[in-house]
């Protein structure tokens, strides 16, 4: 099946900074791909790259098949920038029939009102942008991404505005993506969501890849915890498996043990280990 | 084609939503009401001059005086419309995070650049037009003096605009809003230094001021086809009042031939080629 997004090798240079060196990465359909990293690690020009926006000096992206860039890869991606605006004098319905023209959707009204409905701005249909607050604005940008239902989904922090409930509303909106097979690579500083929602996360830092894998996988082993009549003791090296012998052991050697906990260290503590100095 | 006329009429849209076209059409009827007035005036300041300056038609010099001073303040105020309905098209809407959205979308960035410059070249185009019209007819109302030519100068005027459209149009891939506005205000002071310099040569019959006044004139076009403009006002005068004409302020002026025209075209054809082309290979 052809990756929704597929990059290879990716480098970009602005003059003698390398914001991107070789970065290669898949996204298959309907997968939830998180892309975490500190500032000026790269995330938003590989994004950026990847719908049009800047080209890259090498290497290359392609979207559901098509180059990033070509008129055929801008009608299978939906986009959220990370700063972005609309018109302040148009109405949230306005910004919808805009973009359907644009992207040449026929969903007409029905898609706007459907669309309005998911993000939570059913009622604000025909609110002037520039009377909305910064929140229902993100909702709208996310809403504008979605117009002509494309195969992937750009988001670049589309939760930075966004108070726990919008997060909650975004949370909820990327798991019905995800069972409509529509492929999202989210784009975010917030680890804990990432973590919620994403089924595959890579960490840049500097450019680079310098993790990937599902959370679960990022997430290392960090021992067991037994709890015991002498307190609580931790066996730093052992994993999951290990737990049943080593409650087998306490207990023949006469201890009496009341709960057992298999640690994991968190997708922060892995992410802190793999950019190093730059997440300060 | 669709997404060309929706880009246009976005940028129209944005025009009309801040009320630009408003203030546009206020200052535009002051702008007339006043030269009305003066019209008014200094036709009845010369009645009986005819008598007094044997050979020269007072009248015919008040009215190519007074419609080439017109010219002049419409070509001026189509210039700040076109430089404000384009300065911010490209770099301005992008750090606004305007440009971003759309430019994702299935539309090429060549057909968004020729959207916002055909959608603004014939706005300010139908506006010179209009406005000279009315200061035409409002000339020939209150002095009886109607020009030689009536279709050049407005195509004249149109065309110069039109020429203002795509340099601001090609600057805003370049340059920051303000720094752009700046730049298209001087470029066209600088045009118009080179109209007067002509004028000097001329008066002065220095062949070097005249070249000087000549090469600006092609570099920049605009200032070509206004004077072209300006001379059709009075393209059939001849004798005494011709030369009456020509020592005036707005006399004196270049025919650049029949070249200019298709020397135009060709001009907006390489700034909109090179405008295309920098905006294609641009990171936004």
């Amino acid at each position: 099946m052809t990756p929704a997004l597929a990059v290879t090798d990716l480098r970009k240079s602005y003059g003698r900074t390398e914001a991107l060196r070789g970065v290669a990465l898949e996204v298959a359909p309907g997968e939830l791909f998180g892309l975490l990293g500190p500032n000026g690690a790269g995330k938003s020009t590989l994004v950026k790259i990847a719908c049009g926006l800047v080209r890259p000096t090498t290497g290359s992206a392609m979207i559901a098949g098509a180059p990033a860039g070509s008129l055929a890869a801008q009608r299978a991606l939906g986009y959220l920038a990370e700063l972005f605006r609309f018109p302040e004098w148009q109405s949230a319905d306005e910004v919808l029939a805009l973009h359907q023209r644009l992207a040449e959707s026929g969903g007409g009204t029905a898609e706007r009102g459907e669309l309005l409905e998911l993000v939570g701005l059913a009622e604000a249909r025909d609110r002037p942008v520039g009377q909305m607050s910064k929140g229902m604005q993100q909702r709208l940008g996310i809403a504008q991404a979605m117009i002509g239902s494309p195969k992937l989904l750009l988001l670049d922090e589309p939760t930075s505005a966004l108070d726990p409930a919008g997060r909650r509303t975004v949370r909820r909106l990327l798991e019905e993506l995800r069972s409509r097979g529509v492929a999202v690579l989210l784009n975010s500083h917030l680890l804990s969501e990432v973590e919620l929602v994403c089924d595959r996360v890579a960490i840049i830092a500097r450019g680079e890849v310098v993790s990937a894998g599902t959370p679960a996988e990022l997430s290392k082993p960090g021992g067991v915890e037994v709890e015991t009549a002498a307190g609580t003791r931790v066996f730093a090296d052992a994993g999951r498996e290990d737990a049943p012998r080593i409650v087998r052991e306490l207990v023949a050697a006469g201890e009496e043990v009341y709960g057992v906990r298999v640690l994991r260290s968190s997708l922060e503590d892995t992410y802190l280990e793999a950019v190093g100095t730059d997440a300060r | 084609m669709n997404a060309a006329r929706t880009i246009a009429r976005l940028g129209l849209q944005e025009a009309v939503r801040r009320r630009v076209f408003l203030i546009v059409a206020l200052l535009t009827i002051a702008y007339l009401v006043l030269y009305g007035l003066g019209t008014w005036q200094a036709f009845k300041s010369t009645e009986g001059a005819s008598q007094q300056f044997r050979g020269i038609e007072a009248d015919v010099v008040a009215g190519a005086t007074l419609l080439g001073l017109n010219m002049f303040g419409t070509l001026f105020l189509g210039t700040i419309l076109a430089v404000f309905l384009t300065l911010g098209a490209v770099r301005g809407d992008a750090e606004r995070g305007l440009l971003q959205p759309l430019l994702v979308r299935p539309v090429p960035r060549r057909t968004l650049l020729a959207a916002r410059y055909v959608s603004s070249a014939l706005v300010c185009g139908a506006y010179v037009i209009v406005v000279f019209l009315i200061a035409t007819v409002t000339t020939w109302a209150l002095g009886g003096w109607w020009p030689d030519r009536i279709v050049e100068p407005a195509l004249g005027l149109a065309a110069a605009v039109a020429i203002l459209c795509a340099l601001s149009l090609a600057g805003s891939v370049f340059l920051a809003s303000t720094a752009n506005g700046i730049a298209i205000f001087m470029v066209f002071g600088a045009g118009l230094v080179a109209g007067l310099l002509g004028q000097i040569g001329e008066a002065l019959s220095s062949d070097t001021l005249s070249d000087v006044a000549t090469t600006a004139s092609w570099v920049l076009p605009f200032e070509a086809l206004y004077q072209s403009a300006l001379g059709a006002l009075t393209a059939d005068t001849v004798g005494f009042t011709r030369l009456a004409i020509d020592l005036g302020p707005f006399g004196g002026a270049e025919d650049f031939g029949p070249l200019l025209w298709p020397y135009a075209i060709a001009y907006l054809a390489v700034v909109g080629f090179l405008a295309q082309r920098a905006f294609a290979r641009r990171d936004l």
